[in-house]
This record gives C-alpha cells, sequence and structure tokens, in this order.
C-alpha cells in the first residue's frame, strides 16, 4: 500500500463540499503533497449527495483508491455511502449538535470526533464557516501544520478582505483546540509531513484552457454543458488579456458556428462541449472539414447516451468523434491521458489544425476534467510550448497559388493533400469556401474526376500526418511483459498505480496509453509480441478494443466499466489479473 | 484601392444557375453595389451564405466568402467579425434558411449586434428544395407540402426583429434596383446589425408573391414624413397588417455594436509569438 493519506468531505450538495474541499486540497499542495483529487457529484444544486475527496501523498499520486482514512460528514449519509472505503483507526468527524446527525453510529475500530462545527464557526464570526472549522479538527487528526490551511484561506478570500481571512483562520483554530482538548487522550495515527517543493493545483478542464492561451488561441465560444463548463469559465477573463474573446453562444450549433468564422477569419479558434453538444456540432464539423478551416472541438465526454448522467464518467462518445458525420470526414481525434497532459495536447491540437486543416477533436473525459492534481510548475512550461500556423500565404507568396486568371486556390491539389491558406484581408485572396464539393478555387462542382481528387487530397492529410508526427503510445509497466494492457484516456494514470498493485502479485504488464485516436499507431507488432492483451476502458461495449482488432486483426480482451464512476487502482488490478488469468484467479479464491 | 473599386469587382466568373427573372439577381447586384459603394473592396470583405437559391449568392460573388450549413450562416459571421473586425461581413440568405431552421440564430444575432449586415431574400416559399411552404408563406398558400395551406399564420421577420431588440430594421424589393441599393448601403454603414429583409420573388414556384404584387403593394416610407428612428411607430408599423413597407422601418442612432461594447479591435489572426505569448507563465503561478 503506498504512503498515501485519503480524505474526504461530504453532505449535501449546496452544503459548500466543493470549496470546502479544495481549500484542504491546496493547502496540501501549498505543504509540498501531492493531490488528486475526485469528485462525487449529483446532478442537481441543492439536495443529493456529494463528496469531494482527496488523496495525497508526498510521492507523485494518479488515482483514486478505495480507502478514507479521515472523513467530515455533514451527513448520516455520508458515512454510509463510504462505509466501503472507511477502516480500522479511520476518523469520522461530525457535529452531533446537528439534528440529522444527533444520532449517528460511528462504527466499531473507528474514531469519532464529535466537534460542535456551527457553534465554534459562530464563535468565529458565522455559522458559514462550519466546514471551516471541521479543516482546523481535520488537522489536528493527522498532525497537519494549521498555518497551511491558513495560506490556503488566505488565497482563497483574499480578494474579499482580511477580516474574512482572519475569522476563517479563527474558525479552524477553534477546531483544532476542541479536539486537541476534548479528545487529547486519543493517538492519531497520522502525520502529514510537508516537504519544500512548489506544487501547481489544477483540474483537466482548466490545463486545456490554459492550454489554448499558450498555443495563441484568441477566440472561443461555447455553451455551456457539465463536465466542459469550466474551459469556458477558466477563459473567461482571462483570455481577454491575451487579446482574446469568450463568447456564450445561444446553442451549440451557434457555438460552433461562430468558432467557425474565426477560424476562417485566421484566428486559431476553440470549442468545448460534452456528448449532447457534440451532437449538435456534427453537421458543422463536416463543413468544417469540407472547407478545410482548422478547429478545436473539445469533448469533454460523460455518460450518455442522450442525457445519460450528465455528472458521471464515461469515454462512450469514442464512435462519435472517429466516425460522427455524414460522408466520410478526414479528422484528428487526439485524447489527453493525464491532466498536464490536457495541457500539451491543446497545444498540439492548434497546430495539428493549423497544420493539416481540419477540425481536430480534443477527446477528454470526466474524470479528468474535473479532477484537481498537483504537478511541477515546469510541467507547463511556456518556454516549450511552439506555434505552428501551417501554410499560410501572404501578399507576396500568393501568387504561387493562383490560377492564370489570378484566382486563389484555397483547395490546390498539393502532394501532402495540404493546400495554402490566405486569412482575409490578404490582396488577391479572396475565395469562396463551401461544404459542396469544389475544384481548387473553393467553387462547387459534380464534376466526377475534380470530386475524387478533392475527396483523396482531403484524405491525404492523414497519410501525411502519419508520416511526419510521432503519434506513439505512451508506454509504462515492464517492457518485456508478455501481458499488454492498452488504454486510453483518464485511465492511464489509474493504471500506473495499478502496477504497484500487480507488482505486488507478481503479475507483470506491459502498459501502452494511447493518446491518438485519429491518425493512431499502428500495434500490430506490440499485439503480436504479447500473450495477452487487454484494454481497458470506461463504456460497456469496447469501443476501443474494436478498433484495434480491426486495426491488427487479433482478439483483444476487454475489462470495461460503465456505472458512472471511474476506475480505481486496486479494483483496477484486481479486474485485470481476472482478466489475464480467469480460472487461476477462481482457484486462489476457492 | 477603394475608390477604384467597381461593383462588378465582387463578381465572381461564375454563371448564375437562378431561373431567367428569379428576384436573386436584382438583390446580388444591390448588394455588391452598396458594397462598393462604401468603400470595400473583395479582399476586406467577407461574405457568409446560407443554404438555398439565395445561399448561392456567395458563388456568384467574388471576395473572402463561405457557403455554410442551411440555418447557420449568423453565427459564422458574427464569428468571422469578432475575430477581425476591420473586415465587412455580410451575411445573406432566404426566408427559409434564416426565419425556420435559423430563427433561433436570428433572434440571437439581433440581441448580439454586431456590426454586420444580414440580407434576407424573401421569396416566401423554398426555391431549392422546390416549392414547399416557407415560414413567410400566407396562411392559404397551396404548396406541394402543404395542399390546404399551412393554416398558420406567417412569421413576421420585422416585429421578431424589433421585439428581439434590432437597431436597425429595414424591408427592400429587389426590382426596386435604387432604393434597394440605397437600404443594403444603409444597412451596413449602421453601427451594428443590419438587418434588411427583401422580396426577391421566385418567379417558379411563387405565384402569389409576385413582381407585380410587391410593386403595387408596397409603400416606400421615402414617399411619405416617416420618422425611422421613432420606436413606437416602427412598431405601428411592423404590426401592421394591412400594408407592407419599403425603406428603413427603423434605426436606433445610439447603436453600439458587439465590437465596440465588448472592445474587439484586433485582427485575431496575428499571432506575434513563435511559442507562448508573453506573461503566459503567469497562468500557471495561479495554481500555486
Ligand atoms: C439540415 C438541412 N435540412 C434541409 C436541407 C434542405 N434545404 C435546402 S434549401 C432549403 C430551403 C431553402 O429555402 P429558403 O431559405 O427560403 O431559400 P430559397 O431557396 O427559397 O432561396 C432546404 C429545406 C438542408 N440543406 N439542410
Ligand atoms: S426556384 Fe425560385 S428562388 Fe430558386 S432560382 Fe428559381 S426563381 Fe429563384
Amino acid at each position: 500500500m503506498p504512503a498515501d493519506f485519503n480524505w474526504a468531505i461530504g453532505g449535501e450538495a449546496g452544503d459548500g463540499i466543493d470549496s470546502t474541499g479544495k481549500i484542504f486540497a491546496q493547502a496540501l499542495s501549498r505543504a509540498g503533497r501531492h493531490v488528486f483529487t475526485s469528485k462525487d457529484f449529483a446532478s442537481r444544486i441543492r439536495g443529493g449527495y456529494t463528496a469531494y475527496k482527496v488523496r495525497t501523498s508526498t510521492e507523485k499520486v494518479r488515482s483514486v483508491v478505495d480507502r478514507l482514512d479521515v472523513l467530515v460528514a455533514l451527513t448520516p449519509r455520508t458515512i454510509e455511502e463510504n462505509l466501503d472505503e472507511l477502516h480500522e483507526g479511520s476518523v469520522i468527524i461530525y457535529d452531533g449538535e446537528r439534528t440529522t446527525m444527533a444520532d449517528v453510529e460511528i462504527p466499531d475500530g473507528m474514531i469519532g470526533l464529535d466537534v460542535p462545527l456551527k457553534s465554534l464557526a459562530e464563535d468565529a464570526g458565522g455559522a458559514i464557516m462550519r466546514n471551516v472549522v471541521a479543516l482546523g479538527a481535520a488537522c489536528e487528526a493527522t498532525n497537519f501544520d494549521i498555518e497551511h490551511l491558513d495560506s490556503s484561506l488566505k488565497k482563497r478570500f483574499g480578494d474579499k478582505g482580511q477580516a474574512l481571512v482572519d475569522n476563517n483562520k479563527q474558525a479552524a483554530r477553534l477546531g483544532q483546540e476542541y479536539v486537541q482538548e476534548e479528545y487529547s487522550d486519543i493517538e492519531f495515527d497520522y502525520d502529514l509531513e510537508t516537504t519544500d517543493n512548489d506544487y501547481v493545483l489544477l483540474n483537466g478542464d482548466e490545463a486545456i484552457g490554459m492550454g489554448a492561451i499558450a498555443a495563441g488561441c484568441k477566440y472561443y465560444a461555447g455553451y455551456p454543458i457539465t463536465p466542459a463548463t469550466d474551459v469556458m469559465t477558466y477563459l473567461k477573463g482571462r483570455i481577454e488579456n491575451f487579446g482574446g474573446h469568450v463568447v456564450q453562444a445561444e446553442d451549440e450549433l451557434a457555438a460552433i458556428n461562430l468558432a467557425l468564422g474565426a477560424a476562417r477569419a485566421g484566428a486559431r479558434s476553440m470549442t468545448a462541449t460534452s456528448g449532447p453538444g457534440i451532437d449538435l456540432m456534427t453537421e458543422t464539423f463536416g463543413l468544417v472539414a469540407t472547407s478545410e478551416t482548422p478547429l478545436v472541438i473539445v469533448d469533454v465526454m460523460r455518460s450518455g447516451p442522450s442525457t445519460g448522467m450528465p455528472t458521471k464518467q464515461e469515454q462512450g462518445d469514442l464512435n462519435m468523434m472517429l466516425y460522427g458525420g455524414h460522408g466520410e470526414i478526414p479528422r484528428f481525434v487526439v485524447a489527453p491521458t493525464t491532466v498536464d497532459e490536457c495541457f500539451w495536447k491543446t497545444v498540439e491540437a492548434f497546430n495539428l489544425a493549423e497544420k493539416y486543416q481540419t477540425p481536430v477533436y480534443l477527446a477528454a473525459d470526466l474524470a479528468m476534467a474535473v479532477t484537481e492534481q498537483t504537478f511541477e510548475p515546469d510541467a507547463f512550461d511556456m518556454d516549450a510550448v511552439e506555434i505552428d500556423r501551417g501554410k499560410v500565404v501572404d501578399e507576396d507568396t500568393i501568387g504561387e497559388h493562383q490560377t492564370e486568371s489570378g484566382g486563389f486556390k484555397p483547395h490546390e491539389l498539393t502532394e501532402d493533400g495540404v493546400s495554402p491558406r490566405a486569412f482575409p484581408g490578404t490582396e488577391g485572396g479572396a475565395h469562396m469556401s463551401t461544404g459542396l464539393e469544389h475544384d481548387e478555387q473553393g467553387r462547387r462542382t459534380e464534376d466526377t474526376e475534380m470530386r475524387v481528387k478533392q475527396v483523396d487530397k482531403r484524405n491525404r492529410k492523414v497519410e501525411t500526418a502519419r508520416e511526419r508526427e510521432d503519434f506513439s503510445p505512451r508506454e509504462f509497466g515492464d517492457p518485456e511483459s508478455d501481458n499488454l494492457v492498452v488504454t486510453w484516456g483518464s485511465n492511464e494514470g489509474t493504471l500506473v498505480e495499478a502496477l504497484e498493485f500487480l507488482e505486488e502479485e507478481d503479475i507483470d504488464v506491459r502498459i501502452l496509453s494511447v493518446p491518438y485516436l485519429f491518425p493512431r499507431p499502428d500495434l500490430t507488432e506490440e499485439f503480436e509480441a504479447a500473450d495477452e492483451v487487454v484494454v481497458v476502458e470506461c463504456n460497456a461495449t469496447g469501443q476501443f478494443a474494436d478498433v484495434v482488432e480491426h486495426d491488427t486483426l487479433q482478439r483483444v480482451k476487454r475489462v470495461n466499466k460503465y456505472n458512472g464512476v471511474q476506475f480505481k487502482a486496486d479494483e483496477l488490478a484486481d479486474d485485470i489479473k481476472e482478466t489475464l488469468a480467469p480460472d487461476e484467479g477462481q482457484e486462489v479464491e476457492a | 484601392m477603394s475608390s477604384q473599386v467597381r461593383f462588378t469587382d465582387f463578381k465572381s466568373d461564375k454563371q448564375p444557375t437562378w431561373c431567367p427573372g428569379c428576384g436573386d439577381f436584382g438583390t446580388m447586384n444591390g448588394m455588391m453595389k452598396a458594397l462598393a459603394e462604401t468603400g470595400n473592396d473583395p479582399d476586406n470583405t467577407f461574405v457568409v451564405a446560407g443554404i438555398g437559391c439565395s445561399g448561392k449568392i456567395g458563388t456568384y460573388m467574388h471576395s473572402y466568402a463561405i457557403h455554410g450549413v442551411h440555418g447557420r450562416a449568423l453565427p459564422v459571421g458574427a464569428g468571422v467579425k469578432m475575430a477581425n473586425p476591420d473586415l465587412e461581413v455580410m451575411v445573406a440568405g432566404g426566408d427559409g434558411d434564416g426565419y425556420s431552421i435559423g430563427a433561433g440564430h436570428f433572434v440571437h444575432a439581433v440581441r448580439r449586434n454586431v456590426d454586420m449586415s444580414y440580407v434576407v431574400m424573401d421569396n416566401r416559399i423554398y426555391g431549392l428544395t422546390k416549392g414547399q411552404a416557407s415560414p413567410t408563406s400566407r396562411e392559404d398558400f397551396e404548396t406541394s407540402t402543404t395542399p390546404e395551406g399551412p393554416q398558420q399564420p406567417p412569421v413576421n421577420p420585422l416585429a421578431l426583429a424589433l421585439a428581439s431588440g434590432a437597431t436597425f430594421i429595414a424591408q427592400s424589393f429587389s426590382s426596386d434596383a435604387l432604393r434597394h441599393q440605397e437600404i443594403v448601403k444603409q444597412a451596413i454603414e449602421h453601427d451594428g446589425f443590419g438587418f434588411v429583409n427583401v422580396f426577391s420573388p421566385c418567379v417558379t414556384f411563387n405565384d402569389v408573391d409576385t413582381y407585380d404584387y410587391f410593386r403595387d403593394s408596397l409603400v416606400d416610407l421615402a414617399d411619405t414624413d416617416y420618422d425611422p428612428t421613432d420606436r413606437e411607430a416602427a412598431k405601428e408599423k411592423v404590426l401592421d397588417a394591412d400594408k407592407e413597407y419599403m425603406g428603413v422601418l427603423y434605426q436606433d442612432e445610439e447603436s453600439r455594436s458587439y465590437e465596440q461594447t465588448h472592445g474587439l479591435d484586433s485582427n485575431m489572426s496575428d499571432i506575434d509569438h513563435e511559442g507562448a505569448p508573453e506573461g503566459a507563465m503567469d497562468l500557471v503561478r495561479e495554481f500555486y
């Protein structure tokens, strides 16, 4: 078991669970500890169980596990929901004065800390700070220096005045002192060490927004939808400082069309949505591809189909991104695998879009988008960002791409499939673009030969990209192992942690995490070298497994999870073990 | 350059495939003349076209242009203009394109008040799909899909625009070349969303809303003492069930375009850095 510590606060939506959890996560990060957070939330604003979980260690943490060491329970349901994860020695902080908590029973072997959260908060200046009182109590139970919490409180409330910061600090102190005095006889097992490291703490949506700004994106149009909204929220108020603009559109149809317009005007342009929004954008997606407009479209996947489970994890839109749209559409589908990769893959998405003049889907998912994780700041090294705008022509070079009569050829039939691009305003570049099949000048045609040439030209870009780009998977585990585990998206971190559990059982695996879903790496050799191939993904039918079976003409085994919750490292290790050797597994059981 | 620009510079060398006599010829000529006369040239003009016979206009004109998907031309135009406010943006489409599939965008484009013009070729029928009822078709107008007439009141685009907060509402008639060109010019010059509903008869599928009908029935507001800045008067006119008007029905002289309100004045196609923009590392520090 890694030397990590797991903490959670749970209650009803509207109880301030999220912001309280975030304050503690930030305090840990500022104390030089690694943090990985996860959220358990229902699709409602008030009422309904919600929890914010924090896993922390002085080592890097990449996933959630089924264990809770300290739980702040604001409702009895919080205890019920987490019973499986609590263990002997787990601490439960609750407010026995709260009517609903008056009769709670602390399970055997666990430590209940009954702290009058509300009364103490009132003493500090207001009942609203009762969660902060709980954080103070948690500091005491974990031997965590409360000054780190102060620093996080200052960051959180600093804008609202020193008085508020001081009151909150005081509330935390009262919680801490209460535990010191009332539970002086208890020896807590935990000791949250601190380090001198400086970490940043952010989630995938924020990393995508940051990547967009870093890449020179100036235009974002979107329509709110969970779990993609945070991309828009992040950009709004920040992108303006870099000369950009955010528009909240009337719907996704407008969002992608606004973004398309800005892209045609020459701006690096992006929209983000989730499954239902991707459905709506699909018609225009075809136009983006046919008019050869560079555009980044982010799909932060959630459970579908239809409205599905809007606040739950799933990787069910892969087929939609690979195949969505009528006709045949060349595209890129890039899937970041971690929060920091959300940043880098966004930067790359803009370069791919402009180099190949195609739409690029950035396939993120809920588990990654709402998960906050710590990184060394240079994981986002801005000096390493490169911008490649592809084949843009100007007044001086445009002559090479004109017809004899001076017409510009935005769909010129080139060897690599990529045509010159003239931003509006470029003299001599005026041209028409259309979703209709067209000739080199962009004019409608039904000429059979030209149709074939244009289709081939667009498809050729995919071949060119295969030659020019590195679409290799990310590799982990034992490179020599006969057991190959393949995955994509946010499962990577969990899988990497699952390695430790597998090692404990003497099971070695080689892991390939595939960030390029189209065009994608050819895994035939890797598959042939392995005895067993297992594909891990968060959907029911194994959409990626199907795709790689098709590519490699080899059957694979599948581990699928589609109950709305992301994989957990220990559970995933068990699933893989079971899938690799089902019979053996049963023998062990018996 | 602009002083030498002639309206024919906006013509492409593609011959229109519109039916002989189609109102769209006149509508397009007026648009090209208005663009030239307002000092534009093809390289600084962006035309966004919808889908329909009307939407083919982008093909027959010469400028930067895109022919979009059905009903979504307005957001494309707004995106172009926001990303490069130096461009002259004109959006064109039909009554089906704009008031049926695109009705939602119409309301929001009006509200948004991006400084561009929107010309709707209203022939009160679907031309390209060969004669079905459009949202502006009369209640009793018999078509292949509505043999007894739509039996629903037509959309009133002018009233819809006014109710949505339009800052410029006009109506013109494609065959009254001079007036049409003048009205489109005013829409271009307006600081905000310049909306022009143009009666542009379909000679093939609509035998009710014909040239003769419009010629006889349209009242030109220029011949009256109408004051287009008076919103109350505009309300009365756009809701008048007995008469159809030509001219500028409403213009808010205080109109501030979206770009002005949001401080958009740079050409976003310029990226003056080869890596991340200056100060980008501050974005990371924020997460400490
Ligand atoms: C999503 C979608 N639905 C339907 C069509 C078919 N369609 C093409 S043009 C048109 C109607 C055009 O009517 P209008 O805008 O009045 O233009 P007109 O042809 O009369 O100028 C329709 C329904 C389409 N191209 N796309
Ligand atoms: S069908 Fe009607 S609208 Fe279309 S080109 Fe012919 S006359 Fe014009």
